[in-house]
C-alpha cells in the first residue's frame, strides 16, 4: 500500500532503533566489561567502551579456569555443553522421527495409546518433577555421566508432533508406488521419507540445539563432578561465590562465550530458525 | 489421523516407538507417579522410614503464609513478564511490518536474544543493575532512584521481571510478525480508502485479527515465566532477599534439595503439575479452535 506519512515512517524507525538498542545494550555492556581488568570495574560509573584486556581475560577463561568456578576451564565446560546439546538434538530427532513414522504409517494395537503417552510428556517438564527424576537417575547409576545429562531429556512430544504433521501431508501415492516396487517399510523410510524430511530436520535441529545448549536445571542436578559442568550452569558458581566479591570481568566473559554458539546458529540460519520456531509451536 | 495406505508388520512399529516410550516411562511417568505418591508421606531426612499422612503436606502448604506469598509472587511475576514482553514485541512487530527497506537487518538484530539462555540474561541484568557498579543502577541514581536489589525485595522482583521479559521479546516478536503478515493487505487498504488513519486501522482491524496470536503467546509466556525462569532466579537473586523472588519452581527445588523436605517438595510438584496440565489444556482447547471475531 502506498501511503506517504513521513512522521509515521520516522516513528517506525525510531521504535525499531530503540528496540534494537534495548535488546543489544545488555550484551554490549557484557562485551565491554569482559575486556577490562578488575580495576576498571571497581568504581562506578564503569566504562562504556572496550578496554585492552580482552586477550588476557579470554585466554585465562578458556584454558585457565577460575577458582570460583572450581578451576575448570571454560573451554572444557563449553565442550560439555556442546556434547550435551548435540546428543540431545540428534537423540530427540532420531527417536521422534521413528515414533512418528510408526504412528502414521502402521496400524497396530495401542497406537493411539502411545501417541497420548508422548503427548502427556508436554505436561511434565523437569521443573515439576525435580526430586523423583533425580532419584531415578541416581538409582540407574547415571549421576555424573554424559548419559545422565542427556538421555532423560531426549523424549520429545514437540518433535514427534512436527514429524507426524509433516508425514500426514505426504501423498499416499508415494507409499503405493514404493509398495508396488516392493520396497519394505524400512527402505521406504530411509530412501523416501528421510530425504523428504530434510528441511524439517534442519529447522528442528536449530531449535533443539538451543534448547540443549541452554539447559540449566538438569546439569545442576546431575553433575557434582566439576569436570562435567556445562557453561550455562557453571556461570552460576561464579556469581554466587559466597564471601568473595564476584569477578565481573570474568563472569561477563563467560556469559559472552556461553551465548556465542547458539546466537551464531540463530543468526546464520535465520530462515530455517524462523520456520522451525513457528511450525513446531503449531 | 492416519494414512489410508499403511504397512503391515507385527513387530516393527513397536520397535520404532520403543525408545521414545521407554524414556517417557522411566523419566516422565515413573517420577511423576513417585511425586504423587510421596506427597502423601512424611519421610525422615535419611530416607529410612516414612509415614502416611494423607493430605497433611498439602494442608501445611496452604497454611504456610510464605508458600501463599510465593503463589502471589509467581502470579505477579508471570503476568508482568507476559505483559511487558508482549507489548514491547507487538510494538516492534508493527513497526517492522511497515518497514520495506532494511527489514531483514532489523529482524536479525531483534531475534538473536532468543538464543540467550535465561540464566545468562539474568546474570547480565544482574550485572547492569548491580548497586555499586552497574551502569543502569548508576543512571537510576542520577535520576534519584536508590536502587539496591540486595535489600529491596520489590526491586529484586523488578530485576528478574525485566531480565525475563528482555529474553522473551524476540520470541513474541517473531510470532506477532508472522501474525501481522498473514493479515490480508486488502482489508487494510479498504479501511485506508474509507479514510481510517493508521491508529484507527490498528485498533479496529489489525489488533482484533491478531487475537489468536495474542492468546497463544499469552499462554506460552505464562508457561515460560512460571517454569523456564527457574534458571534466571537461581543464577541471580536465589529467591531473595527474604523470599521476594522465590517463585514456585524455585521453591520446589529449594524445599527438596536444600531443605531436604521430600514430602512437601513432592506436594509442591503435584500442585505445579496441576498448573501445567491446566495451561496445556487451555492452550489446546482454545487456541486450536482460534478466537472467533
Amino acid at each position: 500500500m502506498v501511503e506517504n506519512r513521513p512522521f509515521l515512517t520516522f516513528l517506525t524507525h525510531a521504535v525499531l532503533i530503540i528496540g534494537v538498542l534495548f535488546l543489544c545494550f545488555p550484551v554490549w555492556m557484557a562485551l565491554v566489561a569482559s575486556t577490562h581488568g578488575p580495576e576498571a570495574l571497581s568504581s562506578s560509573p564503569i566504562p562504556l567502551w572496550f578496554g585492552d584486556r580482552a586477550w588476557e581475560n579470554y585466554s585465562q577463561l578458556l584454558v585457565g579456569g577460575l577458582p570460583e568456578a572450581g578451576g575448570v576451564p571454560i573451554g572444557s565446560m563449553m565442550f560439555n555443553s556442546l556434547i550435551m546439546a548435540l546428543v540431545i538434538t540428534f537423540g530427540k530427532i532420531a527417536i521422534s522421527i521413528i515414533s512418528a513414522y510408526a504412528i502414521v504409517y502402521f496400524q497396530f494395537p495401542f497406537r493411539m495409546g502411545f501417541f497420548w503417552m508422548i503427548f502427556i510428556t508436554l505436561m511434565l517438564p523437569v521443573e515439576v518433577r525435580i526430586l523423583p527424576t533425580f532419584d531415578v537417575v541416581v538409582k540407574m547409576g547415571m549421576l555424573n555421566t554424559y548419559a545422565g545429562l542427556t538421555v532423560p531429556l531426549i523424549a520429545s512430544a514437540t518433535a514427534t508432533f512436527l514429524f507426524r504433521q509433516f508425514f500426514l501431508t505426504i501423498p499416499d501415492e508415494l507409499v503405493e508406488a514404493a509398495r508396488i516396487d516392493r520396497a519394505g517399510p524400512l527402505r521406504f523410510f530411509w530412501d523416501i521419507l528421510l530425504p523428504l524430511s530434510r528441511t524439517n530436520i534442519a529447522a528442528l535441529f536449530i531449535i533443539l540445539f538451543i534448547y540443549g545448549w541452554n539447559q540449566y536445571l538438569w546439569p545442576l542436578l546431575i553433575t557434582t563432578d566439576e569436570s562435567l559442568y556445562t557453561v550455562v550452569m557453571g556461570i552460576q558458581r561464579m556469581v554466587n561465590s559466597g564471601e568473595s566479591l564476584p569477578v565481573w570481568h570474568y563472569i561477563m566473559g563467560t556469559a559472552v562465550l556461553a551465548m556465542i554458539p547458539p546466537v551464531i546458529v540463530v543468526v546464520a540460519m535465520q530462515k530455517l530458525f524462523v520456520k522451525g520456531l513457528v511450525e513446531s509451536e503449531k | 489421523m492416519q494414512k489410508r495406505v499403511v504397512f503391515r508388520s507385527r513387530l516393527l512399529p513397536y520397535l520404532l516407538v520403543l525408545p521414545q516410550i521407554a524414556i517417557t516411562l522411566i523419566f516422565f511417568f515413573w517420577p511423576a507417579y513417585q511425586a504423587l505418591e510421596s506427597s502423601f508421606f512424611i519421610e525422615d531426612a535419611f530416607g529410612f522410614s516414612r509415614q502416611w499422612v494423607a493430605m497433611q503436606n498439602y494442608v501445611e502448604l496452604f497454611e504456610d503464609p510464605s508458600y501463599l506469598r510465593s503463589f502471589k509472587t509467581t502470579l505477579i511475576f508471570g503476568v508482568s513478564v507476559a505483559v511487558m514482553a508482549m507489548s514491547i514485541s507487538l510494538g516492534l512487530a508493527v513497526a517492522a511490518n511497515r518497514v520495506v527497506k532494511a527489514a531483514t537487518g532489523y529482524r536479525t538484530m531483534l531475534i538473536w536474544p532468543y538464543a540467550v539462555a535465561p540464566a545468562l540474561a539474568g546474570v547480565i541484568w544482574y550485572f547492569l543493575m548491580n548497586p555499586s557498579l552497574g551502569i543502569v543502577a548508576y543512571w537510576l541514581k542520577n535520576v534519584g532512584v536508590d536502587w539496591n536489589h540486595y535489600l529491596n525485595g520489590d526491586q529484586a522482583l523488578l530485576l528478574v521481571i525485566v531480565a525475563a521479559a528482555w529474553k522473551q521479546v524476540s520470541y513474541n516478536f517473531l510470532f506477532f510478525l508472522a501474525g501481522l503478515q498473514s493479515i490480508p493487505k486488502s482489508l487494510i487498504e479498504a479501511a485506508a480508502i474509507d479514510r481510517a488513519g493508521p491508529v484507527r486501522r490498528f485498533w479496529t482491524i489489525v489488533f482484533p485479527l491478531l487475537t489468536p496470536t495474542t492468546f497463544f503467546l499469552l499462554v506460552v509466556n505464562l508457561v515460560y515465566a512460571f517454569f523456564d525462569t527457574f534458571a534466571l532466579v537461581h543464577a541471580t537473586t536465589e529467591g531473595g532477599p527474604v523470599d521476594a523472588t522465590s517463585i514456585l519452581v524455585f521453591r520446589v527445588y529449594n524445599t527438596g534439595f536444600i531443605g531436604q523436605d521430600y514430602g512437601s517438595s513432592a506436594a509442591q510438584s503435584v500442585i505445579l503439575m496441576g498448573l501445567v496440565i491446566m495451561m496445556t489444556f487451555v492452550q489446546f482447547r482454545f487456541v486450536e479452535r482460534k478466537v472467533q471475531y
